[in-house]
């Protein structure tokens, strides 16, 4: 099939401004990634330019995906997490942001705790900005390699039923899977406790299920995506203990086996086991978390690829 | 005598909603008060104001500003403040008591009193806090204050969490005939909360702030008035459900008043889409349904004003991430032009309410002789051009605000003059040095 779609953002913010196409695109340009991840298969399209990782949360396995991309590509990174941030000192965003683009600096790779952060700062600068989570608004790159890896599982990601299990409220990878498979044509169902999962979440996403009940919304299911309980983030308020968590909505054995037999799971990592996903079924045969992780790094590949590229030089 | 103390506007169309005229009338002004009438020989020592096409209103009546100072001149002061109230048609102002130092003292009062006596081109009256520090807890010294000369008492942003302390604020405010306004947010429901709870904060991954938040508040203040029939005035109101509760707490004659402010009447949480921090506000801009019912509370006198709800920021505190940017939009200068292209342009509301709404309304709340055009009352007047165009930018700007989010709009109508007991501080729309 022709491909008349071309890449003209320079800055990946989220996954709502993108169209299908676009999300198609960066698929195709991933997949050619795909044999740059073996050893000793570096590519050098990105040999020149400079990539900074400013992760003003913590992260490790994000942040490293980026740079092994970036590595991939031929490109020099600097990470700079919080801790060594100049913005602990009370340095301005903004100020920091332009230092590094002063300094010479290509792309910038943002996690922030603030949503909105990242497309506050692509506005700012004129060069590549790539949103690495921000708050509870998007994680861009994780839908990506979650879709990508749903296409390379099913051969298409159009008319599957996808279950999110857990913290939907508090969740950016929520929010960029509902804009990314709903785009490419799946249907979502969003599930877990009603503190997490309230029934608004249906009228700010109209093409999205809600259940409340586990065995309905694991039942149907060609895929679920488990999230990540964030106690660290949530206040008590939100649910009793991790305990009750995993008594109510963790995904064990017995629960696993309402999945239909070709069923996969999935999860962003990192993973609590035992709370929100016991060991059994995170290493068992429905599990495709590696996967994920490698198909991580040929989609960032494709997005920093791809920004870059749409840089005036 | 030079005419300068004798005025004689002719023409306009007098809108005096206080005394029910909406005519094509002259004003008469003599040593700073309106009179019914001048003498032959007045007549022609007056300086005369040819105003046909224009609306002369009363001077409007703002429940609800910050004007910077003590504290926080960085944002405003009061001579630029009360320059930027001026422009946009209000010659008195109430300001919050959330100053640097507090407004919980005498002695604070009286510095607000000195630098406005100083600086200040409209009348300021000051509200002091309820509570000690704002922190809920021991009540202020609102005998002294009164007599220090405080028109209002509010914990403002804070509000009261505990009801036994805002029973005891109510009674103690009511010994000495002061009026409690306040901002109400159940601050336990709304931690952290950055934008109204709805579609758009679970689309932008900001965490939200219920209606139920101001309504339970609303709610127990109605209840609190009623057991103390202590006068209660409601800042700031912004949900349709709160709306509700005051209409039906005034259909049980309970001393309740409420306002809303412009921006709540013009704009919803939709305009947040672009993460814009100059609309982060307290209370969050919410709903259609709640700007409509608000409009229709307006209109049927379930809310008796329009405040500006004007709270500078610098445009350095605005320029950050949506999380860290300070509540608060600058909104003197463009209150009324914004409210009168959004309401009345579009017929939704007849200017002779609007005025009324920014006039009688909230002099009455504060029960002061303001807000009017009665013969012996102080000249404070505007003259508006309700058929023009102009932008609002850098050349006209007074505040010395960096957060007024309607900065670059054009605008029909325009406060043309501002005279300010008798005095003009706003002249061809430009302030009189």
């Amino acid at each position: 099939m022709a491909q008349t779609t071309t890449w003209t953002k320079k800055d990946l913010t989220g996954i709502e401004t993108l169209s299908r196409a676009e999300i198609e695109f960066l698929f195709d340009q991933a997949e050619k990634f795909l044999p740059a991840l073996a050893p000793g298969k570096g590519l050098d399209l990105m040999h020149g330019r400079t990539v900074v990782n400013l992760f003003l949360e913590p992260s490790t396995r994000t942040c490293t995906a980026f740079e092994i991309s970036a590595k991939k590509l031929g490109a020099e990174v600097v990470s700079i997490n919080t801790t060594a941030s100049s913005l602990v000192k009370g340095e301005t965003l903004r100020d920091t942001a332009m230092n590094i683009r002063a300094m010479g600096v290509d792309a910038i790779v943002i996690r922030h705790s603030s949503a909105g952060a990242p497309r506050y700062l692509g506005e700012v600068l004129d060069i590549s900005v790539i949103n690495a989570g921000d708050g509870a608004h998007e994680h861009p790159t994780q839908a990506l390699l979650d879709a990508f890896t749903l296409k390379q599982k099913f051969g298409k990601v159009e008319g599957l039923k996808i279950t999110i299990l857990g913290d939907i409220l508090f969740s950016r990878v929520a929010r960029s899977n509902i804009h990314c498979l709903s785009k490419l044509g799946a249907q979502v169902t969003l599930a877990g406790p009603a503190t997490l999962v309230p029934l608004s979440l249906a009228q700010a996403f109209p093409q999205v299920r809600i259940v409340h009940d586990l065995k309905t919304a694991l039942s149907d299911a060609d895929a679920v995506m488990l999230l990540r309980i964030q106690h660290e983030r949530q206040t008590t308020t939100h649910f009793p203990s991790l305990a009750e968590y995993t008594s109510q909505f963790g995904l064990n054995a017995e629960r696993a086996a309402w999945l239909k037999p070709n069923a996969i799971v999935m999860h962003p990592g990192p993973i609590n086991r035992g709370v929100e996903v016991d060991s059994e079924v995170a290493d068992g045969p429905r599990s495709v978390i590696l996967e994920q992780v490698r198909n991580g790094v040929a989609v960032r590949m494709a997005v920093l690829h791809l920004c870059t590229s749409a840089l005036k030089r | 005598m030079n005419h300068k103390n004798i005025l004689l506007v002719r023409g306009a169309r007098v809108i005096d909603p206080a005394n029910g005229r909406d005519e094509v009338a002259d004003i008469f002004v003599k040593d700073g008060k309106f009179v019914a009438q001048l003498s032959a020989e007045e007549t022609k020592q007056a300086q005369i104001i040819e105003a046909k096409g224009l609306i002369l209103s009363p001077g409007f009546v703002d429940l609800n500003c910050r004007l910077g100072e003590p504290g926080r001149s960085a944002r405003e002061t009061f001579r630029t403040g009360t320059l930027a109230a001026a422009s946009g048609g209000f010659t008195t102002v109430v300001t919050m008591p959330d100053t640097i130092p507090t407004s919980d003292n005498v002695g604070t009062i009286q510095l607000i009193r000195e630098l406005c006596a100083a600086h200040a081109v409209v009348n300021v009256l000051p509200a002091s806090t309820l509570t000690k520090q704002q922190e809920g807890k021991a009540l202020a010294p609102m005998g002294s204050l009164k007599k220090a000369g405080i028109i209002a008492a509010t914990d403002t942003t804070s509000g009261v969490q505990n009801n036994e302390i805002m029973r005891r604020a109510l009674e103690y405010a009511n010994t000495f005939n002061l009026v409690v306004l306040d901002h109400c947010q159940d601050s336990s429901m709304t931690e952290g909360a950055q934008m109204h709870e709805g579609t758009w904060s679970l689309r932008l991954g900001l965490r939200g702030w219920p209606r139920a938040a101001e309504e339970i508040v609303v709610s127990s203040d109605c209840v609190l008035a009623s057991l103390t029939k202590a006068r209660i005035h409601l800042q700031h109101i912004s949900s349709a459900g709160s709306a509700e509760i005051i209409r039906r707490a005034k259909a049980n004659k309970l001393p309740v008043t409420a306002e809303v402010s412009v921006l709540h009447l013009l704009l919803t949480d939709a305009a947040l889409a672009q993460y814009d921090t100059r609309l982060k506000v307290n209370p969050p801009l919410r709903e259609e349904s709640d700007r409509a019912a608000l409009i229709a509370a307006l209109i049927d006198g379930t809310i008796d004003a329009i405040c500006s709800d004007h709270s500078p920021c610098t445009s350095t505190e605005k320029d950050c991430e949506f999380d860290l940017a300070p509540f608060g939009a600058a909104t003197l200068e463009t209150a009324f032009a914004a409210a009168y292209d959004a309401l009345v342009a579009t017929g939704h509301l007849d200017i002779k309410l609007l005025i009324t709404r920014l006039t009688s309304g909230p002099a009455k709340v504060l029960g002061i002789d303001a807000g009017t055009l009665s013969i012996g009352a102080a000249a404070d007047f505007v003259l508006i051009n309700p058929k023009t165009s102009w932008t609002f930018n850098n050349e006209n700007q007074l505040s010395k605000s960096g957060n007024n989010p309607l900065f670059g709009k054009t605008f029909t109508s325009r406060i043309q003059s501002t005279f300010v007991a008798g005095k003009a501080v706003i002249s061809d729309s430009k302030p009189v040095l």
